[in-house]
C-alpha cells in the first residue's frame, strides 16, 4: 500500500509540475470549467430549492378553487353559487374570495388586494385596517400605524390604518399582498354584496378532493375546478419549464466548453507528444503515463467542478442569487426579497457531475493513449 | 525548515489547495444541513396561506396570469386581443398550466 501510494504521490509531483509549466493555459481551462459549473449548479440548486419552497408553502393553500367562467374568461362568483356548492356532501368551510388587482401609480407596481378568511382570527380585520405584505411596506415605506393611502381605477379612495406588516420570511407568498377588510374591498372596487373573485373549499376527506370536485361541477358545470395538486402541478412544470429555459440558454456555453475541452484534447502539441515520448524512453510504462495524465485532467476538472458548485450554493443560498434574479424579475417593480431554504438535490448535482467531469477526463485520456502506446522514437521525432 | 520542505513537492501543494476546496465544500454542506431542514420558517407561511387562502408566490406581479398563474385559464395572456402577442417577459418564463381544464374547454369554457 505504502509503495503504491508513494508512486502516486511522485506521479501527482510531476502531474502538478506539468500543470504549472502551462499554467496560463491551465488557469484558463480551470476558470472556464469553474463558471460553467457556477451558471449550471446555480440554475439547478435554485431550481430545485424554489420547487420545494412551492410545495412547502402551498400545502394549506385551499384544496379546491372553483371559478366562474363565462366565454373562456374569468367571471364573478355569486353567493347563491356558494349555496350551492354547501349541498355538496364532503365539502367542508366553503366560502366566497375577496381578490383582485390594484395597479399603483405612484410606485408603478402592481399589488393584490385580497381579504382574509374569516377562519383567520389573527388576520381579522376592521373597517379601515389595512395587513400588507413586505414589498408593499418597502415601496410605500409603511410601518405598523401608518395610513395607507390607495386610489381605484374608478378614482375612490382607500384610506387605511396598517395594522401589521407581514414577515419578511414569507414574502415569497405576500410580498404584493394588500389585506383589508371585506366592506373596504367591496366599497373599493364597487362590487355588489353578492359577488365573490372566486369560491375556496375545504374538503373533509383529503383522498376525496376528486370526488368532490367532480360533484361540484356537476352542481355548477359553469364553473372551472382548481384542486391543490393542480396548483402543485401548475408550480412543477413552471419551475421545471423555467429552469430547462435556463439550462437550454447555458447549451451554448456547454458547447463551446465541449468544443475547448475536444480541441485541447484531440490536438496533442508537439511539445506534449515529444514530453510523452521521452518519458517512456526513460522507461516509464504506457499506465504510468496514462495515469499521470489522469491526475491532471482530474485535478483540473475535480477542483474546477467542487470550486464551481461551491460558488454556485453560495451564490443561492447566501446571496439569493442575484444573477438569477434579474432574469426572474421581467418587468416586475415588486420583486420578493427572500432569502431560500437550501435544499440540495442530489440526483441532479451528479448528473451535472458526470455531464460534465467524465467527458472532459475522457477528452483528455483518449489521444494521451493513443500516443502513450505508440512507439517512442516515432513519437519523439 | 521541514514545513518548507513539505510545500516544495508539487504534491503537498496539491494537498493544500485539495484540502482548502474540500474545506469550503464542506462548510457549504454543513450550512444546507444545518439550514435545510429549519422548515420552522415556513410555519407562520403556511398558516398565512391557510388564512388569506392564497393559493399562488408572489414572484412575478406584472401581469395577472404571471401572479397567479395557478388560478389563470388559458386564454388569459390574450384577453388584451386573440391575436395579440404576450408582451410580458415573464410570460416567456411562465408556461400555461396545460393539465386543466383536465377535459379541455367544452361548451363555452365550462368543464
Amino acid at each position: 500500500m505504502s509503495g503504491w501510494w508513494a508512486r502516486q504521490r511522485y506521479l501527482l509531483d510531476y502531474a502538478s509540475a506539468s500543470l504549472w509549466r502551462r499554467k496560463g493555459r491551465n488557469l484558463v481551462l480551470w476558470a472556464i470549467f469553474a463558471a460553467l459549473v457556477f451558471i449550471l449548479g446555480s440554475v439547478i440548486l435554485f431550481g430545485s430549492a424554489i420547487r420545494r419552497e412551492a410545495a412547502l408553502v402551498l400545502r394549506d393553500a385551499p384544496d379546491v378553487v372553483a371559478q366562474a367562467m363565462r366565454m373562456g374568461r374569468h367571471d364573478m362568483a355569486l353567493a347563491s353559487d356558494i349555496a350551492k356548492l354547501k349541498s355538496v356532501r364532503g365539502a367542508d368551510r366553503i366560502e366566497g374570495r375577496l381578490w383582485g388587482y390594484l395597479y399603483d401609480t405612484s410606485t408603478d407596481a402592481n399589488y393584490t388586494l385580497q381579504t382574509p378568511s374569516a377562519h383567520a382570527p389573527d388576520l381579522a380585520l376592521q373597517k379601515g385596517e389595512a395587513i400588507v405584505g413586505e414589498g408593499v411596506a418597502r415601496l410605500r415605506k409603511l410601518s405598523e400605524g401608518k395610513h395607507l393611502f390607495l386610489v381605484s381605477p374608478a378614482g375612490r379612495l382607500l384610506k387605511a390604518k396598517v395594522k401589521k406588516v407581514l414577515s419578511p420570511e414569507s414574502a415569497l407568498v405576500s410580498s404584493d399582498l394588500v389585506l383589508v377588510s371585506a366592506e373596504d374591498f367591496r366599497a373599493f372596487f364597487e362590487l355588489a354584496p353578492d359577488q365573490f373573485t372566486d369560491i375556496a373549499m375545504r374538503v373533509r376527506n383529503p383522498s376525496e378532493v376528486g370526488t368532490v370536485s367532480g360533484k361540484g361541477a356537476l352542481a355548477l358545470p359553469h364553473y372551472r375546478f382548481i384542486t391543490r395538486a393542480n396548483m402543485a402541478r401548475t408550480y412543477e412544470a413552471l419551475f421545471s419549464w423555467r429552469e430547462g429555459l435556463l439550462l437550454a440558454i447555458a447549451t451554448g456555453a456547454i458547447l463551446a466548453f465541449a468544443i475547448l475541452a475536444f480541441d485541447k484534447a484531440s490536438g496533442l502539441s508537439a511539445q506534449e507528444r515529444r514530453e510523452i515520448g521521452i518519458l517512456k524512453a526513460i522507461g516509464w510504462e504506457t499506465s504510468d503515463i496514462i495515469r499521470m495524465k489522469l491526475w491532471e485532467a482530474g485535478l483540473i476538472s475535480v477542483s474546477a467542478f467542487v470550486a464551481g458548485m461551491t460558488l454556485a450554493y453560495l451564490h443561492v443560498f447566501a446571496m439569493s442569487a442575484p444573477l438569477i434574479e434579474t432574469v426572474l424579475k421581467g418587468w416586475s417593480t415588486l420583486y420578493p426579497r427572500f432569502a431560500l431554504t437550501p435544499h440540495v438535490d442530489a440526483l441532479q448535482v451528479t448528473t451535472l457531475a458526470f455531464l460534465t467531469l467524465l467527458p472532459y477526463i475522457a477528452a483528455v485520456l483518449a489521444p494521451i493513449w493513443r500516443t502513450a502506446s505508440a512507439d517512442p522514437d516515432r513519437v519523439m521525432r | 525548515m521541514t514545513r518548507v520542505r513539505a510545500i516544495e513537492r508539487g504534491s503537498s501543494a496539491v494537498f493544500v489547495l485539495a484540502a482548502a476546496l474540500a474545506g469550503g465544500a464542506a462548510l457549504a454542506i454543513a450550512h444546507g444541513v444545518w439550514r435545510g431542514g429549519d422548515t420552522t420558517r415556513f410555519e407562520a407561511t403556511r398558516a398565512l396561506a391557510e388564512g388569506a387562502g392564497l393559493t399562488d408566490l408572489a414572484l412575478f406581479t406584472e401581469a395577472r396570469y404571471a401572479r397567479h398563474p395557478a388560478m389563470a385559464d388559458l386564454h388569459s395572456a390574450f384577453q388584451d386581443g386573440p391575436l395579440s402577442f404576450e408582451h410580458f417577459p415573464s410570460g416567456a418564463l411562465v408556461a400555461p398550466a396545460r393539465d386543466f381544464p383536465a377535459a379541455g374547454l367544452r361548451n363555452g369554457g365550462a368543464r
